[in-house]
C-alpha cells in the first residue's frame, strides 16, 4: 500500500473491491451513486441508497474499517480514521436544487410549446383557405378572400412590407452607429449620458403615438424631401410619384420606422462600441491614428457582429410594426394599377391584417388573413435566424472569415 | 532615425493626483534606457508622457518639457497624433489588431500614412517582419489572423508594426512581462538589434532584462503610497547594478526593498 506515511489500516481485508490497487474516491461514488446521478432520478432511487448504504457500513463496519477508508488515505490526509464512522457526504440533490431545477425545465418547455401552439394555430387556420385559393398565394397581387371563388396573394403586401422595412433599416442603422460613437467616443461626459437617456426614451413612445405623430406632424414635413426625391430620381420606378400629395406613402413610413428602431440599434451598438478593449484602441492610436481612425480600426471590427444583429432585431421590428404603419399608410383604391413607387400608398402584412380585424367574419376569410400572417411569422424568423446566424460566427472581437482579396494580398507579398 | 529626447522638469497628473514629480533627464539616440522601478512609482505614466499616450487617460496632463531633438514636443500646435507617429509604443499585452492578417497590422501604420501602393507596402511589410525577426516564421501565412500567432510571436508582430511606420524612438512598456521565458529571450534579442536604428525605451519589473538589455538604467521610486513617484538615479546600468549613487537604489536591486 503506497499510503504516504505508512498509516494505512493494516488489516484491511484481501478481498474487497479494493484489491491490490487503491480505489480511487471515484469508482467508490461510481458504486454508490451509478454513472451520472441525475436529479430527477434521484427521488426515486434516493430510498434505496440510504437503504444500501446503511446495509454497506452495517457489514463493513465492526472489526473491519469502512470501505471509504481507503479512499481517505488515498487523497493523502493520511490520518489513520476511526473504524466505522463514515463522514456525511450526501445524499446528492437538495430540495431546493430540485425544485429550482424543475421550475426551469417546465418554463424552457413552456417557451417551446407556445412557439408551438401559435404555429399550429396558424397553419390550422390558414391551410384550408390556402387549399381553396384560386389564385397563386405567393405571387397574386390580389386580395379577394371570402365568396365562392377566393383569389388572394401576397406579392403587394409582401413588396410593401419589406421595402418599407429596408428603407428604414438604411436610414437607421448609419445614424443609430453614429449616435452610439457619438455617446461612447465623442460627447463630453456630461453630455453623453444625457443623450443616451434621450435616445432611450424613443423607445417607450408608444406606436400609436408615432403613427399620430408621423401623419399629422411628420409627414408633411417630409413632403418636401418626396418632391424633391421624386423630381431627382423619378425616372426610376421606385421613385416614381404619383400625382397629388398625397404624404400617407410608404417613404413617409418607413421613415417613421427608423425613428421606431433607432433606440434599439443604438443601445446594442453602444454597448458593444463601449466594450472596445483598450489595448486595440491604444494600439490604434500609439501608431498615430486620429480619433476616426481608431474608431475605425479598432472598434468598428470590434462591434461589427454586434451592429449586426441590432440591425437585424431592428429589422424585426419594423417588419411587423402594425399600428403606426396602419395609421401612415394611405390604402390604395382598389379599382387603381398597382404601384411599386415608394412615394405610393400601400399595405404591410401587419397593416392589411389589422385593417380588416372586422371582416373576420368567415373562417375562410380568416383563413386568409391568418395565411398572411404566417409569412410574416416565417420572415421574421428568418430574419432573426439570419442575425443569430451571423452573431454566432463572429463574435463580439471575432474574426471573421477571411475575404479573397486578403489572400491575393498576401500571396504578393510572399513571392 | 534615432533622436534624443531631452525631458526637464516633468510633472503629471492625473486630474488633482500628482502621480510623477519633478523628473528630468536625458535619453542618448541609439541606444537601449531601461526604467526600473517598483509598481506605482510612475515609470509606466512617464514612459506614456514621452509620446503622449497618457492623454488617452481622462484627467491626465502634463507640466514641464519634453524635447526630441529640440523640438518641444507639448509646445502649442503639436498635435499628439503627429508625435505618435514619430515616436512609436509597443505595450505589455500583445495587441494586434485581431480583425486584421499578418500582413495588414503590419502595414496598418504605412496605410494611416497614406501609403497605398502595393509594391511599397509589400516591401516594407516583409522589412519590418525581418526587423521584428518573426518573417521566417510568418512569410508562409501572412493572410492569416495576426491573433492566431502565439504570444511572442504577437508581441514581434507588435514591435514589426512599430518599427513598419520608421519612428525615432520606440516606447516599451513592459513588453516581455506577458511572455514566456523562450519568447523574451527572443525580444531581448531584438531590442538589442532594434538599438542599432532607433532610441529604445523599456520599461520593465525584471531587473535582470534592465540588466541586460539596455545601457542607461533609470531608478525610480515613490516615498510612499499616495506620494508622486520621483526619478532617484540615472546612470550606466553597470553603474546602477554594481555600483548604485542612491541607497534606495541599492536596496530595490539587492532585493532588500521594503
Amino acid at each position: 500500500m503506497s499510503s504516504p506515511d505508512g498509516t494505512a489500516p493494516p488489516d484491511r481485508p484481501d478481498g474487497t473491491a479494493a484489491g491490490q490497487e487503491e480505489p480511487k474516491i471515484e469508482d467508490l461514488v461510481h458504486e454508490d451513486a451509478g454513472p451520472t446521478p441525475r436529479f430527477e432520478d434521484l427521488a426515486e432511487e434516493h430510498a434505496e441508497h440510504e437503504a444500501e448504504l446503511s446495509a454497506e457500513v452495517m457489514t463493513e463496519s465492526g472489526p473491519e474499517p469502512a470501505a471509504a477508508d481507503p479512499a481517505v488515505a488515498a487523497t493523502g490526509t493520511a490520518v489513520a480514521t476511526e473504524p466505522g464512522k463514515k463522514m456525511e457526504l450526501g445524499p446528492v440533490g437538495h430540495l431546493g436544487d430540485r425544485l429550482f431545477s424543475a421550475f426551469a425545465r417546465g418554463s424552457g418547455g413552456l417557451v417551446v410549446l407556445i412557439v408551438a401552439f401559435v404555429g399550429i394555430f396558424l397553419l390550422a387556420l390558414a391551410i384550408p383557405a390556402l387549399a381553396d385559393d384560386k389564385s397563386s398565394f405567393l405571387f397574386s397581387r390580389i386580395w379577394e378572400p371570402g365568396g365562392d371563388q377566393p383569389r388572394f396573394g401576397i406579392a403587394a403586401m409582401f413588396y410593401t412590407t419589406v421595402v418599407s422595412s429596408i428603407i428604414a433599416m438604411l436610414i437607421a442603422v448609419p445614424v443609430a452607429i453614429g449616435v452610439a460613437l457619438f455617446i461612447t467616443y465623442y460627447a463630453p461626459k456630461r453630455l453623453a449620458q444625457p443623450v443616451a437617456y434621450a435616445v432611450d426614451l424613443l423607445a417607450a413612445v408608444p406606436s400609436i403615438i408615432y403613427g399620430l405623430w408621423g401623419i399629422l406632424f411628420f409627414a408633411p414635413i417630409l413632403l418636401p424631401v418626396i418632391n424633391g426625391l421624386s423630381d431627382a430620381l423619378g425616372w426610376i420606378p421606385l421613385f416614381e410619384k404619383p400625382p397629388g400629395d398625397n404624404v400617407g406613402v410608404v417613404f413617409t413610413a418607413s421613415v417613421v420606422l427608423a425613428i421606431m428602431i433607432l433606440p434599439v440599434v443604438t443601445a446594442i451598438s453602444r454597448e458593444i462600441f463601449a466594450q472596445t478593449p483598450i489595448a486595440h484602441r491604444e494600439g490604434a492610436l500609439a501608431l498615430g491614428a486620429t480619433k476616426w481612425e481608431m474608431i475605425r480600426m479598432s472598434v468598428l471590427p470590434y462591434g461589427r457582429s454586434g451592429v449586426v444583429s441590432a440591425s437585424m432585431l431592428g429589422l424585426g421590428r419594423a417588419l411587423g410594426e402594425t399600428v403606426a404603419v396602419l395609421i401612415i399608410l394611405s390604402v390604395p383604391n382598389g379599382n387603381d394599377p398597382w404601384n411599386s413607387s415608394i412615394f405610393a400608398g400601400g399595405e404591410t402584412f401587419a397593416s392589411k391584417i389589422a385593417n380588416n380585424a372586422a371582416e373576420f367574419d368567415s373562417p375562410e376569410k380568416t383563413g386568409a388573413y391568418i395565411a398572411a400572417g404566417l409569412v410574416l411569422f416565417v420572415v421574421t424568423f428568418l430574419v432573426n435566424s439570419a442575425a443569430r446566424i451571423i452573431v454566432d460566427r463572429s463574435g463580439p472581437g471575432g474574426r471573421r472569415p477571411r475575404r479573397k482579396r486578403g489572400a491575393g494580398v498576401a500571396q504578393g507579398a510572399s513571392s | 532615425m534615432a533622436k534624443r529626447i531631452e525631458v526637464s522638469g516633468l510633472n503629471v497628473y492625473y486630474g488633482d493626483f500628482k502621480a510623477v514629480e519633478d523628473v528630468s533627464m536625458t535619453v542618448e539616440p541609439r541606444s537601449v534606457t531601461a526604467f526600473i522601478g517598483p509598481s506605482g512609482c510612475g515609470k509606466s505614466t512617464f514612459l506614456r508622457t514621452l509620446n503622449r499616450m497618457h492623454e488617452v487617460i481622462p484627467g491626465a496632463r502634463v507640466e514641464g518639457k519634453v524635447m526630441l531633438d529640440q523640438q518641444d514636443l507639448y509646445a502649442s500646435g503639436v498635435d499628439p497624433v503627429a508625435v505618435r507617429r514619430v515616436v512609436g509604443m509597443v505595450f505589455q499585452r500583445p495587441n494586434p489588431f485581431p480583425t486584421m492578417s499578418i500582413f495588414d497590422n503590419v502595414a496598418s501604420g504605412l496605410k494611416l500614412n497614406g501609403v497605398k501602393d502595393r509594391k511599397k507596402l509589400t516591401e516594407v511589410v516583409e522589412r519590418s517582419l525581418h526587423g521584428a525577426n518573426l518573417w521566417n516564421e510568418v512569410k508562409d501565412r501572412l493572410d492569416k489572423p495576426g491573433a492566431g500567432l502565439s504570444g511572442g510571436q504577437q508581441q514581434r508582430l507588435c514591435i514589426a508594426r512599430a518599427i513598419a511606420v520608421e519612428p525615432e524612438v520606440i516606447l516599451m512598456d513592459e513588453p516581455c512581462s506577458a511572455l514566456d521565458p523562450i519568447s523574451t529571450l527572443a525580444i531581448e534579442d531584438l531590442i538589442e538589434k532594434l538599438k542599432d536604428q532607433f532610441t529604445v525605451v523599456i520599461v520593465t519589473h525584471n531587473m535582470q532584462q534592465a540588466a541586460r538589455v539596455s545601457d542607461q538604467t533609470a531608478f525610480f521610486n515613490l516615498a510612499a503610497t499616495g506620494k508622486p513617484g520621483r526619478l532617484i538615479e540615472m546612470a550606466p546600468t553597470k553603474q546602477i547594478f554594481s555600483n548604485p549613487a542612491e541607497k534606495a537604489t541599492e536596496d530595490y536591486i539587492t532585493g532588500r526593498f521594503g
